[in-house]
């Protein structure tokens, strides 16, 4: 099938989609999403024409995992911890700071393409809560003041790069 | 010389890896070791026996002249002797090598006694697992020996061994800081098992949110095989599987879904994995403490183990303090403590002076127990007694400022989003409590709801499949029994005692109190305050007004 995912991409998957059996779907959907970022609808299609796997069911496994994304995500990707520790401890005024900083509702995506906002439960750091996780960096003992501040940061330093 | 640098996932959190700059920098090496259970004291770097805590940039400046030998000021950054004192009390089985060797070096756990062979039939390892008690440390509590016997006596030659390294109770990281800080405990756990019940194959099920206990297991495996305790001619081998975000994949069958490729849903038992588990086969499933405690128990024998504890409970658990605590972390404690001890032995009692209220045990699955109970014993039997479960050893603390219909509310929107969907109670019916609770915490509950939660509770507990439905409605349960004036006030008298509900705060500015700096006015994102009245129509009650006062002029 025709897909318009970039066959150069496509071929970072081909290794991954050889002697297949169900077992691997899932890390085979990882793998994807470490590529593209989301799952694109043609890339489903295109993992399901593969594996010979139902779309119906490749779509199944998608939805039911928080992991997996069904719409592209910013360059930075907030994951605010919501769990237990971090709710005990004030993420609910985390949230609507950064919210209301960024103008997004969960799971979506800042006009200026920047941020993505999710709400995660527990990134196991919770003896420094509230926690949130931003790329590969975890950061501790919010305030709102403090997690603006870093929002900020990161936004300077991508106005850098420009 | 040896520096050791704390470097668990809290480690990283808590600004570690500057001090680890500012030590490469200055030319000095130093290794890496995981979470000590201190995180209140992170980032933590040792210097021979000496511990330096909280070393922030100017610590690390301090440490690096120590190190030179140049005059410094490092013994600021030494642990205050209370903390060291609790640190040694500690007794370490599961956690015997976090923050003390360097998970990234096999050598180093071989060291401390790690892999050492053993000349026992698989019979007799399963004896030891017997006498010692040990029971599954990820929830249900189920004695770890039986389940061996039964995929031992299964019959069929392909067998398998499953790690559940899926904590997904939120508040609970025990198991990360295993598998950051001491990897080898966990695979030599496994190779033990597989042993006693002829298992060809182990899989590791980690949740994907644990990156660097990803990369710190996929290192230890990759050195077990070197030295051939692992691999083709030793008839064993472990992989890792990275779970996708799915806290019902706790639940056994619901696991082995998932390794399949499924959805994450379980299915009726029996069969048992024992008997038909990953791919049809007979499956072992233990979680990871549990794993980890295994090889002290055959080094050191099964009744050294359970000489520890109480009757009905053996050896020691791991909890993880956190929430209105004063020294979150990890402590490891043998069984028959009560909670009074390790909330204000290791814990060091309730942030800022408050009171403590309540304690939450077993996450969304678990319940509370109230200060008033402070005194009950730490034991699969005296927990399950108060309505809460030891489950896998979270400890969420509360004070006088969390609401405890919040809390029901909080932990029945956590399963409403994870419930699988397939029973009709379990995705309906917590939905339904939910919708009772949030009505509530916004001010418009109403007379019967109390009864309504309760005949409902145990409806959903009766009519769902598996632990996830069956324990869902407990945080109502318990706060029902223990905190049911808390659910009147919010339905009758229309207040929140915890002053955490918004619907029933009213913000205004104490004028007695007030320096009229006018920094609340300046601070409001609604433009809400002028001439020092707060409009209670444009109030949105973020409260951000009573946090940035000094004063603590602002009352609700
Ligand atoms: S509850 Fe937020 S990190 Fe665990």
């Amino acid at each position: 099938m025709d897909c318009n995912c970039g066959q150069e991409l496509l071929k970072k998957l081909e290794p991954e989609l050889k002697d297949y059996n169900s077992g691997k779907l899932i890390p085979i959907l990882q793998k994807a999403q470490e590529i593209y970022g989301w799952l694109p609808p043609d890339i489903l299609k295109y993992i399901s024409d593969k594996t010979g796997e139902k779309l119906a069911k490749v779509v199944g496994v998608v939805t039911f995992y928080t992991q997996f994304r069904s719409k592209p995500v910013g360059k930075n990707l907030i994951l605010l911890c919501q769990g237990t520790a971090c709710h005990v401890n004030g993420s609910a005024d985390i949230e609507t700071a950064i919210r209301n900083e960024l103008s997004v509702n969960e799971g979506e995506i800042t006009a200026d393409g920047l941020f993505t906002y999710n709400n995660v439960a527990c990134l196991g750091c919770c003896s420094l809560s509230p926690v949130m996780m931003i790329g590969d960096k975890t950061y501790g003992k919010l305030t709102r003041d403090s997690a603006i501040k870093i929002l900020n940061e990161i936004r300077g330093a991508c106005e850098d790069k420009f | 010389m040896k520096i050791t640098i704390g470097k668990g996932s809290c480690g990283i959190a808590a600004g570690v890896n500057e001090v680890s700059r500012i030590f490469a920098e200055a030319g000095i090496e130093a290794t890496v070791t995981g979470c000590i259970g201190k995180c209140y004291l992170e980032p933590i770097v040792n210097i021979n026996d000496d511990i330096y805590v909280k070393v922030d940039s100017k610590g690390a400046d301090e440490l690096v002249k120590l190190i030179r030998g140049e005059p410094n000021q490092a013994d600021t950054y030494k642990i205050p002797a209370q903390d060291l004192e609790i640190l040694k009390s500690q007794t370490g089985i599961a956690l015997k090598n976090c923050g003390l060797i360097n998970p990234e070096s096999i050598d180093e756990y071989i060291e401390k006694g790690g892999y050492t062979p053993h000349n026992m039939s698989p019979e007799e390892v399963i004896d030891q697992i017997k006498i010692s008690g040990l029971c599954g440390r990820g929830g249900a509590g189920f004695p770890t020996w039986f389940k061996w016997k039964a995929a031992r006596d299964s019959a069929g030659s392909e067998k398998y061994i499953i790690c559940n390294a899926d904590e997904g109770d939120p508040g609970a990281f025990m198991d990360r800081a295993i598998l950051e800080g001491d990897p080898h405990a966990v695979l030599e756990g496994m190779m033990i098992a597989a042993y006693a019940i002829g298992a060809g194959e182990g899989i590791i099920y980690v949740r994907a949110e644990y990156p660097l206990a990803i990369k710190r297991l996929e290192i230890a495996i990759a050195q077990a095989r070197e030295k051939k305790l692992l691999g083709a001619e030793k008839g064993f081998d472990i992989r890792i599987k990275a779970g996708a975000g799915a806290f019902v994949c706790g639940e056994e069958t619901a696991l082995i879904a998932s390794l399949e490729g499924e959805r994450g849903m379980p299915r009726l038992k029996p069969p048992f994995p024992a008997q038909k588990g990953y791919n049809d086969k007979p499956s072992n499933i233990n979680n990871v403490e549990t794993f980890a405690n295994v090889p002290w128990i055959i080094k050191n024998g099964g009744s050294a183990f359970s000489a520890m504890g109480t009757e009905n409970s053996k050896g020691t658990k791991v909890f993880a303090l956190t929430g209105k605590i004063n020294k979150g972390g990890l402590v490891e404690v043998p069984m028959g403590g009560t909670v009074k001890d390790v909330i204000y032995g290791a814990g060091g009692g309730i942030k800022d002076g408050k009171k403590f209220k309540a304690v939450q045990m077993g996450g969304p699955s678990g319940g509370c127990i109230p200060a008033e109970l402070e005194n009950t014993e730490i034991d699969y039997e005296s927990l399950k007694a108060t309505g809460a479960i030891m489950g896998s050893g979270g400890m969420v603390v509360m004070d006088e400022t969390t609401c405890m219909v919040d809390m029901a509310r909080y932990f029945l929107d956590f399963t409403c989003k994870e419930s699988c969907g397939k029973c009709t109670h379990c995705r309906v019916g917590n939905r339904r409590l939910l919708e009772i609770l949030e009505r509530i915490c916004e001010g418009n509950g109403k007379d019967g709801d109390i009864e309504l939660l309760s005949e409902l509770s145990e409806e959903i507990k009766a009519g769902s499949l598996c632990a996830l439905g069956q324990t869902a409605p407990n945080p109502v349960l318990t706060t029902l029994k223990y905190f049911e004036n808390e659910y009147i006030d919010h339905i009758v008298n229309k207040k929140c005692t915890a002053k955490s509900c918004k619907a029933f705060l009213n913000y205004q500015i104490n004028m007695d109190k007030c320096k009229k700096c006018n920094l609340c006015a300046k601070k409001c994102p609604v433009g809400a305050i002028t001439d020092l009245k707060i409009d209670s129509e444009k109030c949105t009650k973020c409260g951000l007004c009573a946090s940035v006062c000094r004063l603590s002029a602002i009352d609700t």
